[in-house]
């Protein structure tokens, strides 16, 4: 593995800036480690060679010339393959989509073009986000770096490979159930869901409209940090978007703290289902938190357990009518012959893979009529609850904090056919999707059963991201200080 | 058919409701940039928002929430202070996301009414409601013989009209019209389409299908005191068409029942050429819209303020100016509808405010200029004639400078566009000859070529004095007035 693969993003920035490094360069190793390393992990569904090289000339271009850079400047960037990029195809896992180049670019991307960012390829997912393991994409799993028959978590599990196996130090996810914090988790790197609106969605293929949120993977938090902060801000193209100010996240990772912080351990997570070596560790974590200063309580959020039955009402009501357009008629996959009706039903029936078609059913069943009030009705009250408790909660603490889930990464193939275990992986960050605040997963060890990473959620109030970047900084400078290295350095495989 | 509608109107009473789309001419679409012309090539007029490319979002057009909130208090609606859009679920190649974005059970305007005036009287039709929706693309089916889906080779869609701004205007049912019903249909659709006219909102233009009607019909025994099934018959694309399909729908309805059977709550398709409407798809086996609050949106909350600065910006509205006119120029309503119907109430108030009696303006407009725009095909608004030019048309009549025979010669020049009626009197030397001397002459030459004549005046017998008035006139090649003439004779031969 050379130099400049094992740098952080802050610091590849700062050196093409300096001109201690140039972008080319830069691309050209990451591109190297892909090509040794992505027959394994399979964290890329498109390597964008060509493409990334020509970012990268660019760069070192305007450097050349003297313009300004931006803060992301030479610095590769994996992006999850629902992101529309002219250049790249797009096609969200799923066959329905392949071949498909989006003709216009999302904005989170083309804000991070313009931060110097290089977009080196499209990484694998769960078709359309649905999963928590990356094996419902259409075009096989992604692996766990840190032990190939595991899975990297879902359904942004191909960015948080790349980003662990030092293929890109920073990528773009998704999170709609827990898609960027629970794969963060289980591949050891640092994920945040930003608070609801404070990224743009223009761009980004819609799964479940009310609950998508762009957000960023890294190595370290303040990577995480720059990435988040890059990406972030108010977008006319988007509705929902929050017209506000940036958290101020690279600020607050720069500055881990929790003196006098008031953190709350949601109590409803944890007992049955839980590994006793992820609790064992964030137990850990937060008697750690306590000793640089945090004040603990535990606080009960009678809600959150009606969270996932909730979750899998909204979610799928709502993907149900955004896969529609997927229809063989204007793009992607069509098949069949005969009327417009019979090309539909055929492309929709050979390019949508089970998981997605399940949901489909599911949520046109919630939607339809007789049905709507005891099922998508219901689930919007739960929702309205569980945005209480969390009103509640973070009326008594600054933070939140709990596993991001309950197991260590599971086997490929374990649950591939039993869809119930794998929803549950989503227990803990369910919520907060629901509510539309902000998560962060930031890793707190290894489990002692079976050596692989844990994560620790901070759960923030709305707009509050930077409280997270503060807590996870505090929390990996202590742990990196403990175990002097960073955890990643732990992994047995691909990671080194 | 057998029974008709005079013999169904014996037995039941008729029911109707309509509801209307209409597109809003704003200069963007209702969720993206695109431009709104009508005719453009096809798919040039789209991006990735209204082709519902995967990731594209919507964003509202404030100016399409104006126009609608406008409809809205012209029907004397209730504004909501909030109120969301929804997605209306169904498949069809030419709805880009299979789904519409609409309104569902939160619509922007609620609960007003409009009144439309009928043979001298009022009828008050309820609005349920007005709320905003995005248009569709237009589908061309291409091999059939009927140019519908059915039986056709293949299907081409023009994506530009895809997410234009529509408003759906539901009126609330309409009993009690009776024999009347077809024809009320019809006067609310016209003063509806009237309204939106004066609002500036649409075009309005049925035939280009800017605006398109639904009509729901039922129709119940006399003194039932129940209400009757009811059909939505579609297609139905221009005034007379709205009546028809009133007309024909409560006799089928009615033989129907008479025959024993029961009508059948269903989609009627409407045909302009025979005037009868044939079954579509059964309401019963009615696709399931599955409607949701459309996630991609945030709510609407027009401020309470700016829906009263709409208010105060309201132009007078049709009713109000019916009234007003009625009033001003001592109208009866029949004369009143006259002037509408003929659509020459614009042009007859101009040619008021430039000075002509109202009896003139609406001499002119109503007899000669409606003649000649019905013979060239077109509104009278179309002639290239303006109120300015009737009203000096009117003046120099008044004035004894023309007659009404050669008023119209000096309108012919202006319609071949000569120039202003002053320069064509001048030009084609139309004045009547007003000079007694110029007149002395020729009525000399009158009376010595009919000594007879002349005879049986001096006689006591001034209606024999039309034969030396017609050769007068003739002399003068009909440049002189006749009753200045006449009179002159009779002092002549006193």
């Amino acid at each position: 593995m050379t130099e400049l693969i094992k740098k952080t993003a802050a610091e590849l920035a700062a050196a093409v800036t300096a001109g201690e490094a140039s972008a080319v360069e830069i691309t050209r190793e990451h591109l190297d480690r892909i090509a040794a390393v992505d027959g394994e992990v399979r964290a890329f569904l498109h390597v964008a060679a060509d493409d990334a090289l020509a970012q990268a000339r660019a760069v070192d271009q305007r450097r050349a010339e003297g313009e300004p850079l931006g803060p992301l400047a030479g610095v590769p960037v994996a992006v999850k393959d629902l992101f529309a990029t002219v250049g790249m195809p797009t096609t969200c896992g799923s066959k329905i989509l392949e071949g498909w180049r989006p003709p216009y670019e999302s904005t989170v991307t083309r804000r991070l073009r313009d931060a110097g960012a290089v977009l080196i390829g499209k990484t694998n997912m769960d078709e359309f986000a649905m999963g928590s393991s990356t094996e419902n994409s259409g075009y096989g799993p992604s692996r766990n770096p840190w032990d190939l028959s595991k899975v990297p978590g879902g359904s942004s599990g191909g960015s948080a490979a790349a980003v662990a196996a030092y293929q890109a130090p920073l990528a773009l996810g998704t999170d709609t159930g827990g898609s960027i914090r629970q794969p963060a988790s289980v591949c050891g790197i640092v994920g945040t869901k930003p608070t609801y609106g404070g990224n743009s969605r223009y761009g980004v293929v819609a799964f479940a409209s009310s609950l998508d949120t762009p957000g960023p993977f890294g190595r370290t938090v303040l990577d995480t940090a720059l990435l988040h902060a890059a990406m972030s801000g108010h977008d006319p193209m988007d509705s929902t978007s929050i017209d506000a100010p940036v958290p101020a996240v690279v600020e607050a990772a720069r500055h881990g703290d929790v003196a006098g912080l008031r953190i709350g351990i949601v109590s409803e997570f944890s007992g049955d289902g839980y590994q006793p070596g992820v609790m064992a560790r964030f137990t850990e974590a937060v008697e750690l938190l306590e000793s640089l200063g945090a004040k603990v309580t535990e606080i009960s959020c009678p809600h959150f357990k009606y969270a996932l039955p909730a979750y899998y009402l909204i979610a799928p009501s709502e993907a149900s009518s955004n896969l529609a357009r997927f229809d063989g008629m204007r793009y992607g996959l069509r098949d069949g012959r005969g009327s417009a009706e019979e090309v539909m039903a055929t492309s929709r029936a050979a390019g949508f893979g089970p998981e997605v078609k399940r949901r489909i059913m599911l949520g046109a069943y919630a939607l339809s009529s007789g049905y709507y009030d005891a099922y998508y009705g219901k689930a919007q009250q739960v929702r309205t609850l569980i945005i209480r408790d969390f009103d509640a909660a973070f009326g008594q603490v600054d933070v939140l904090v709990s596993p991001v889930t309950p197991t260590t990464a599971f086997p490929i193939g374990e649950r591939a056919d039993d869809p119930m275990a794998m929803y549950l992986a989503d227990l803990c960050t369910i919520p907060t999707d629901l509510a539309g605040n902000a998560a962060i997963s930031v890793p707190c060890g290894l489990a002692d059963e079976d050596a692989l990473p844990v994560g620790l959620q901070v759960m923030a109030p709305p707009l509050a991201d930077d409280r997270l970047y503060r807590v996870a900084a505090a929390v990996e400078a202590a742990l990196t200080g403990r175990w002097g290295h960073p955890l990643l350095d732990e992994a047995r495989g691909l990671a080194r | 058919m057998t029974v008709t509608y005079e013999a169904a109107l014996q037995k039941y009473e008729p029911v109707f409701g309509l509801e209307t789309h209409v597109e809003l001419g704003t200069v963007t679409k209702m969720f993206c940039g695109c431009t709104t012309t009508f005719g453009a090539e096809p798919n040039t007029q789209t991006c990735p928002v209204c082709l519902g490319l995967p990731g594209a979002l919507p964003a509202v057009n404030e100016r399409a929430i104006e126009y609608a909130i406008k409809i809205g208090l012209a029907l004397n609606c209730s504004i909501a202070s909030w109120c969301r859009f929804a997605r209306k679920n169904y498949f069809y190649p030419d709805m880009p996301k299979n789904f519409q974005i609409s309104q569902y059970d939160e619509p922007l305007c609620t609960d007003g009414y409009l009144d439309v005036a009928i043979g001298g009287k009022t009828v008050r039709v309820g609005i349920e409601r007005v709320h905003l929706e995005e248009d569709t693309g237009k589908s061309l089916h291409v091999g059939g013989s009927t140019g519908r889906i059915q039986g056709a080779e293949y299907s081409l869609v023009d994506y530009n009209r895809a997410g234009i701004p529509l408003v759906e205007i539901v009126t609330k049912p309409v009993p009690g019209a009776g024999f009347l019903a077809p024809e009320v249909a019809r006067a609310y659709v016209t003063e509806l389409r009237d309204v939106l006219r004066t609002l500036n909102v649409s075009d309005v233009r049925m035939e280009e299908g800017s605006m398109r009607c639904d009509v729901n019909t039922s129709v119940t025994l006399i003194g039932s005191g129940t209400w009757g099934t009811r059909t939505e018959t579609k297609n139905v694309n221009s005034l007379r068409s709205v009546e028809r399909a009133v007309r024909s729908e409560v006799a089928r309805q009615a033989e129907v029942l008479d025959a024993g059977g029961r009508v059948i709550q269903e989609t009627r398709h409407f045909h302009e050429d025979s005037g009868v409407t044939t079954s579509g798809r059964s309401k019963e086996e009615a696709q399931d819209y599955r409607y949701f609050p459309e996630p991609d949106l945030v709510p609407v909350a027009p401020d309470a303020d700016w829906v009263k600065s709409i208010a105060a910006s309201l132009p007078e509205l049709p009713s109000a100016r019916r009234a007003r006119l009625i009033e001003a120029w001592s109208l009866s309503e029949l004369e009143f509808e006259a002037l509408r119907n003929a659509g020459a109430l614009d042009a007859v108030e101009a040619t008021v405010a430039e000075g002509a009696s109202p009896v003139d303006a609406r001499k002119w407009w109503l007899g000669e200029l409606a003649r000649r725009a019905n013979d060239a095909g077109i509104e009278v608004s179309d002639l290239p004639i303006t109120p300015a030019d009737v009203a000096r048309v009117a003046a120099l009549v008044a004035a004894g400078t023309l007659n009404d025979r050669l008023a119209r010669q000096v309108i012919d020049g202006v319609l071949d566009e000569e120039g202003t009626p002053d320069e064509i009197v001048a030009a084609r030397g139309l004045a009547v000859v007003s000079d007694d001397s110029a007149l002395t002459g020729a009525i000399d030459d009158a009376i010595a070529a009919n000594p007879d004549v002349a005879e049986k005046i001096r006689g006591g017998k001034p209606q024999a004095a039309g034969v030396l008035v017609g050769a007068v006139m003739k002399a003068t090649r009909g440049q002189a007035d006749a009753a200045k003439v006449k009179e002159l004779i009779l002092e002549r031969l006193a």
